[in-house]
């Protein structure tokens, strides 16, 4: 297992202040706070329901929060304009639940297609070379003219990360990245996301339900319960934790 | 309560709708002039919606022909009028009856086809998927499909209008021994710039209500796949509907000043 990012001394990539969300009454955050160091893989875990994916479209500017203050690499999203938002959405990488890979596209169209919209950031010239080593980093380079209803979920999957990845983002998104997929599956995409953050040195904040996903890959954690980060700590240390509410997440 | 009224939420409801819808519609205008512009999918719509659209409109138009020439034979020979059957029917169809009814079976095929695959891009969140990859999805997905269904849908138009005199022409040359160029002569001696442009001026704005509908219904789908379908058949309903309203405007106004 890996040693926690030894916090202090981190850049903050990331950092979520006293932010509430609500749906009429329905409160979901309620003061929430949270902090992303450079370099960290960061766990994020919470009840269906509890505000996580609410919380994580915030980050990216698909939600506004109706209190607080989000700041993304030491911008204030909420300041910026939407030229602005598109720039530094680059430099985040988001994986969706369901993959949300573009289903009238093939795999290759699928990776260029952030590229053709960032040509100030890359050049297109490259886009092929691109495609290739986001494809290679997820061990699939033969998908790219393959249509997305013709690969596996877990295939899918990995293509959705290869597109998160191909505009080589210093923060790493994962909205439950191993949900709905095998055991041997999921095994294999926490591997890839521990590689990938390696060797890009990126900074992740990881929606799970999955215990095997939170122990394998976190430096950090946090329990998300009734709209606040109710506790924060090292696997070790919440998993060994008395308190029932802690508790009840790390139960088979 | 009168306000507990079904009848009252209903009457809510539409213009809560349709303010809603005016919106879009708002939307639209100020991105369609805004860069960076969507060449690439805006020809890629067209082809799909003109292309793929040819051959529902060609047999339409065509059987709308025969049709309509089998139908009326019998009460022009009544009359002794059977002469006026070529410009009888080119006048009906190039100025109301092609525009309305290939109109309709857009509204069917790129209407439905809209709502359906914006719908299913919402639920799956591909359009979130968009927007997170710094891609404005309302300037990618909505203006290059309404501009596309404005600018097909004349194109389409005058092709069914076109094929449905030839179905027209096929009857008469079977029944009345009439050739296809005196036919053709006489369709042309018969059609006025004053037919021809109002009709085509209108289905650009056809071709707008298609567009813009079924976006709408798509790109706000919402209740998973259920919804999909909800917003597929909504479009169409709602397409056929705004289609004859704009016809009944197009038709008023045209008889204003011709």
């Amino acid at each position: 297992m890996e040693k926690p990012v030894p916090a202090p001394d981190k850049k903050i990539v990331l950092q979520i202040k006293d932010v509430y969300k609500a749906f009429g009454d329905l409160k979901v955050l309620n003061g929430f706070n949270l902090v992303l160091y450079e370099g960290e893989n960061l766990v994020l875990m919470g009840k269906s329901g509890s505000g996580k994916s609410v919380m994580i479209k915030c980050l990216v500017g698909l939600m506004e929060p109706d209190r607080g203050s989000i700041e993304v690499l030491g911008n204030d999203i909420s300041k910026l304009a939407r030229h602005e938002m598109d720039e530094l959405r680059t430099e985040i990488g988001f994986l969706f639940q369901g993959s949300a890979l573009y289903d009238s596209m093939t795999v290759g169209e699928n990776l260029e297609f952030p590229l053709r919209r960032h040509t100030k950031k890359f050049d297109l010239k490259n886009a092929d070379g691109l495609v290739h080593e986001a494809l290679e980093n997820v061990g699939l380079p033969k998908t790219v003219d393959l249509m997305p209803a013709e690969l596996s979920g877990g295939m899918q999957r990995r293509i959705a990360l290869a597109r998160a990845l191909i505009l080589q983002p210093k923060i790493i998104l994962y909205d439950e990245p191993t949900t709905g997929l095998d055991p041997i599956t999921s095994k294999e995409i926490i591997e890839l996301m521990k590689t990938i953050q390696k060797k890009y040195n990126t900074s992740s904040l990881i929606i799970t339900h999955d215990v095997d996903c939170a122990r394998v890959i976190s430096n950090r954690m946090i329990l998300l319960l009734d709209g606040i980060n109710y506790a924060e700590g090292t696997f070790e240390e919440l998993s060994t934790s008395d308190d029932p509410k802690v508790q009840a997440f790390f139960k088979n | 309560m009168g306000t507990n009224l079904p009848f009252y939420a209903n009457v809510t409801s539409f213009f809560e709708e349709a303010g809603e819808l005016a919106r879009f519609a708002g939307r639209f205008f100020m991105e369609l002039f805004s860069p960076p512009f969507e060449f690439r999918e805006l020809l890629k719509q067209c082809y799909n919606m003109g292309n793929r659209s040819l051959l529902l409109v060609g047999v339409t138009g065509f059987i709308l022909g025969l049709v309509f020439t089998l139908q009326s034979r019998p009460t022009l020979i009544e009359f002794g009028a059977v002469a006026w059957m070529p410009s009888m029917i080119s006048i009906s169809i190039v100025r109301e009856i092609g525009p309305v009814i290939i109109a309709l079976i857009c509204a069917g095929r790129i209407g439905s086809g809209i709502g359906a695959e914006l719908g299913s891009m919402r639920v799956t969140e591909q359009i979130d998927a968009m927007e997170v990859s710094g891609t404005n999805p309302f300037k990618f997905l909505v203006v290059t499909r309404i501009l596309a269904a404005i600018l097909m849908l004349p194109v389409l138009v005058i092709f069914g209008d076109f094929i449905a005199l030839i179905g027209s022409a096929i009857i008469e040359h079977i029944k009345g021994d009439v050739s296809f160029q005196l036919y053709f002569n006489q369709v042309f001696n018969a059609l006025e710039y004053s037919d021809l442009f109002p009709a085509t001026i209108k289905t650009f704005f056809f071709g707008f209500a298609i567009g813009l509908v079924g976006c709408f219904k798509g790109y706000n789908s919402k209740k998973g796949t259920a919804g999909v379908g909800k917003a597929s058949n909504a479009a169409v309903v709602y397409t056929s509907m705004l289609l004859f309203v704009i016809d009944f405007i197009a038709v008023f106004i045209a008889d204003i000043f011709y």
